[in-house]
């Protein structure tokens, strides 16, 4: 099956498709600004405060989701001895961790006026800054290691360690008192979000979500042109 | 109208700078990630240039090769 992901098969596409997914992340971008910022309602306590958890939820969810995915694609490239997977796992990383990053800043901006802190060592934000510290360690391994064998190795181990994380970061509201409030949203039970606010909610994920593909892509083309370059050197 | 958007009932400092941080952070990687794949393409086109006739008809053999200099050539 992997045989039809080879690079060298999907490069076509995934050399073009990096133009016109800007372009829809432009687009769904500016309608999820225009939803955030102007559209949506005020929240009854926080009032306009609020508008903040439009960029900190989608940041921390895409943040979660993509080291999710570097711990499955390290897993696969130990499993299946795939280099393919080091390669995405290694073009996906760079956007996780700028979105950890928009995650915890903006959501010390929103602590300030909510909770009259900038930062406080809370179960929940202290569990995003590990994943942050694991996210900078994985950048860092694959800058280090010049081996690739070993630099694959290294960057899967901490992947595979941190995701341990990612559990605890979901139910740290749950099993332990904190600062931060309760999820909002969730997939098997009845939201506690109105309409009004989960719409614009969703589409800034979307927004967001095109954008990490976006990165990813140029990304791993980048990457795939590195190795083009070692193969040209070798002839 | 303007004024209410800008001020956010007094938390515009907060909104808009939790807004500026997450665009600008975008932009910068963006650019950041962009400049790497164009030096990237760069140094691919000058290694390619740089070969003999034979290797360049070896390199030429593979799509993927032929890909990257098109998308060389639109940088």
């Amino acid at each position: 099956m992997f045989k039809y992901f080879e690079p060298n098969k999907i490069f076509a596409i995934t050399s073009r498709s990096p133009k016109y997914i800007l372009f829809l992340f432009i687009i769904v971008l500016t309608i999820g600004l225009t939803e955030a910022l102007i559209l949506s309602p005020e929240d009854y306590k926080q009032s306009d405060a609020v508008r903040i958890m439009y960029v900190h939820v989608p940041a921390a969810w895409i943040s979660l989701g993509i080291f999710s995915s570097l711990a499955l694609l390290s897993l696969g490239s130990f499993v299946f001895k795939n280099k393919n997977f080091a390669l995405i796992s290694k073009s996906l990383a760079p956007s996780g961790f700028i979105f950890n990053i928009i995650a915890l800043v903006t959501g010390s901006i929103w602590g300030k006026p909510t909770w009259g802190t900038w930062w406080a060592w809370d179960a929940r934000i202290t569990s995003m800054l590990i994943l942050a510290l694991f996210y900078g360690m994985y950048l860092l391994a694959w800058r280090i290691y010049e081996d690739k064998e070993q630099a694959i190795k290294v960057t899967s181990m901490i992947a595979i360690l941190g995701v341990i994380n990612v559990p605890i970061i979901k139910y740290s509201v749950d099993w332990w008192n904190t600062l931060h409030q309760p999820p909002s949203i969730n997939v098997l039970s009845n939201n506690s979000i109105h309409m009004s606010m989960l719409i614009p909610l969703c589409i800034m994920t979307a927004a967001f979500a095109l954008f990490s593909l976006l990165i990813f892509l140029m990304k791993y083309n980048t990457e795939l042109i590195k190795v083009k370059n070692k193969g040209l050197d070798r002839l | 109208m303007i004024n209410e958007i800008i001020s956010m009932n007094g938390y515009g400092a907060y909104v808009w700078s939790a807004f500026s941080f997450t665009l600008i952070s975008f932009v910068t990687l963006y650019f950041a990630t962009k400049l790497q794949l164009s030096k990237e393409q760069k140094r691919f086109a000058s290694k390619f240039g740089s070969l003999n006739v034979e290797k360049t008809k070896t390199a030429r053999s593979q799509n993927i090769n032929r890909e990257i200099l098109s998308n060389t050539s639109k940088v």
